[in-house]
């Protein structure tokens, strides 16, 4: 229980997938323009976060391991990352179309979010078992959720600060995450990772 | 033959991974009217919400189930309209395609400044400061909320007073709700003639705070031989269903403040 937790907060703030590991950049310069859309793409990563985990953790542990087939887990990794995705967007359009609108596009870009892959070949990297493996994901999913909706409010906050003209948009917008990322460094040494 | 195993791993996780998506596709499958994505389209797809839906798909979704008309998206003009009615059956229709216009003059030269406004880039927030730095009231604050509301592009700023490009003006009518001034107008695009003014003032202290403002002189009215023009508080305005574009009241206007947009969509 005391390993579970120190990976749930290790991987939420000491290693944020976002602002430490800069993994996910994308979906975090892309989306973070309104909360109200930062909060429904982070919803959308964790669920695709906590699946794949568990589905890649079985499908290295059963097929790519007995047969020492550990090169292949980045492209195996990948189809399924891009299978549950699929999976997810079909779900979705059935059961919650309200959702599967506001998601739009993000919803099939989280296929290349590199934080669900990076999360994958990371867990294979430490040797996690299945449990933990699952609660890295939904912990890094967490810590994703928490970059984004601060930064959306960084950035809700820029629009209608008066910036020179040479910064206006995707500059002040990097410069911004630099600084939040800065300051992410103050939880370093909370946890060993 | 160790080539085998990884092979036929991969390319069984990827039928699999296929056959599992291809049955869950037809167990969640969403029944969506062909209609739909037809009407959808046909519109011009610009999502900017003058129908009154949540853009070009909430219109074609009220078009094909509520019956609603085409000829509620402004922006696509005839040729789209009638495109959908003939897809849809139904009658034409008509509408008057309408262009927005700023009406206001009120450029830096042409009126007084009350103070130096030095805040946000937004006339909401210069408006909130004792009514903006204008000395007029009534008049274009120059900041731009207009401008940034555009879909089209279709505004631009000129010696702080936005003019729109009505070449690329489609009428749907953003800016209109944007203006804190309430100064920007849907006029129908063949009514070339517009009182570019909008200030209620009384002749005297409109004439004082700007160089173009409308006077209520009265001229125009004497002179108009339709009728089409009449004083509303201290405002000449024209009426564009009795205009018929003669001219006599741009000649008439002593302060300059009729306008024909004919000519400035000609050149």
């Amino acid at each position: 229980m005391k390993e579970l937790f120190a990976i749930l907060i290790g991987a939420m703030f000491v290693e944020n997938f976002v602002l430490s590991k800069f993994l996910g950049i994308c979906p975090f310069l892309g989306v973070s323009k309104k909360t109200s859309t930062a909060v429904g793409m982070s919803g959308a990563v964790v669920f695709v976060l906590v699946l794949s985990q568990a589905v890649t953790w079985l499908i290295n542990e059963y097929l790519l391991k007995p047969y020492s087939l550990e090169y292949l887990q980045t492209i195996a990794f990948i189809l399924t990352i891009a299978t549950l995705v699929q999976f997810v967007e079909t779900v979705l359009k059935k059961l919650m179309p309200a959702l599967y609108k506001a998601l739009g596009v993000y919803l099939p870009l989280i296929t290349t979010n590199c934080a669900v892959l990076g999360s994958a070949l990371i867990f294979v990297e430490r040797d996690y078992t299945f449990v933990e493996s699952v609660v890295f994901g939904f912990a890094a999913g967490l810590g994703f959720t928490l970059a984004l909706i601060l930064f959306s409010g960084v950035r809700e906050r820029l629009e209608t600060a008066d910036i020179p003209e040479s910064f206006k948009g995707m500059p002040i917008t990097l410069i911004a995450a630099s600084l939040v990322s800065v300051a992410f460094i103050g939880f370093a040494g909370l946890v060993l990772p | 033959m160790d080539i085998l195993i990884p092979v036929s791993i991969i390319s069984g996780l990827g039928l699999a991974f296929g056959l599992g998506l291809s049955y869950a596709s037809k167990v969640f499958e969403v029944k969506v009217d062909e209609r739909i994505s037809k009407v959808r389209e046909m519109l011009p797809g610009a999502n900017c919400g003058a129908c009154g839906y949540s853009g070009c798909d909430g219109l074609a979704e009220a078009i094909v189930n509520e019956g609603v008309h085409a000829s509620k998206c402004p922006v696509g003009g005839i040729e789209v309209v009638n495109a959908i009615s003939d897809y849809m059956g139904v009658d034409e229709g008509s509408i008057d395609v309408k262009v927005a216009r700023v009406l206001c003059q009120g450029t830096c030269s042409n009126v007084e400044q009350k103070y130096d406004y030095d805040g946000m880039e937004s006339c909401h927030s210069a408006n909130a400061l004792a009514g903006g730095m204008n000395a007029c009231s009534y008049g274009c604050l120059g900041l731009g909320s207009c401008k940034r509301v555009c879909p089209f592009d279709a505004i631009v700023m000129e010696e702080g007073v936005a003019r729109i490009l009505e070449d690329k003006c489609t009428g749907c009518g953003n800016c209109v709700a944007e203006c804190p001034k309430s100064i920007i107008h849907l006029i129908p695009v063949m009514s070339g003639f517009t009182v570019v003014c909008s200030s209620h003032d009384k002749g005297a202290v409109a004439r004082k705070n700007c160089k173009v403002a409308c006077i209520s002189c009265q001229k125009c009215v004497r002179v108009c031989p339709s009728q089409a023009i009449a004083m509303n508080d201290n405002l000449a305005v024209i009426d564009p269903t009795k205009c018929t574009n003669c001219g006599e009241c741009e000649k008439a206007c002593p302060q300059k403040c009729i306008t024909n947009s004919m000519h400035r969509r000609l050149d």
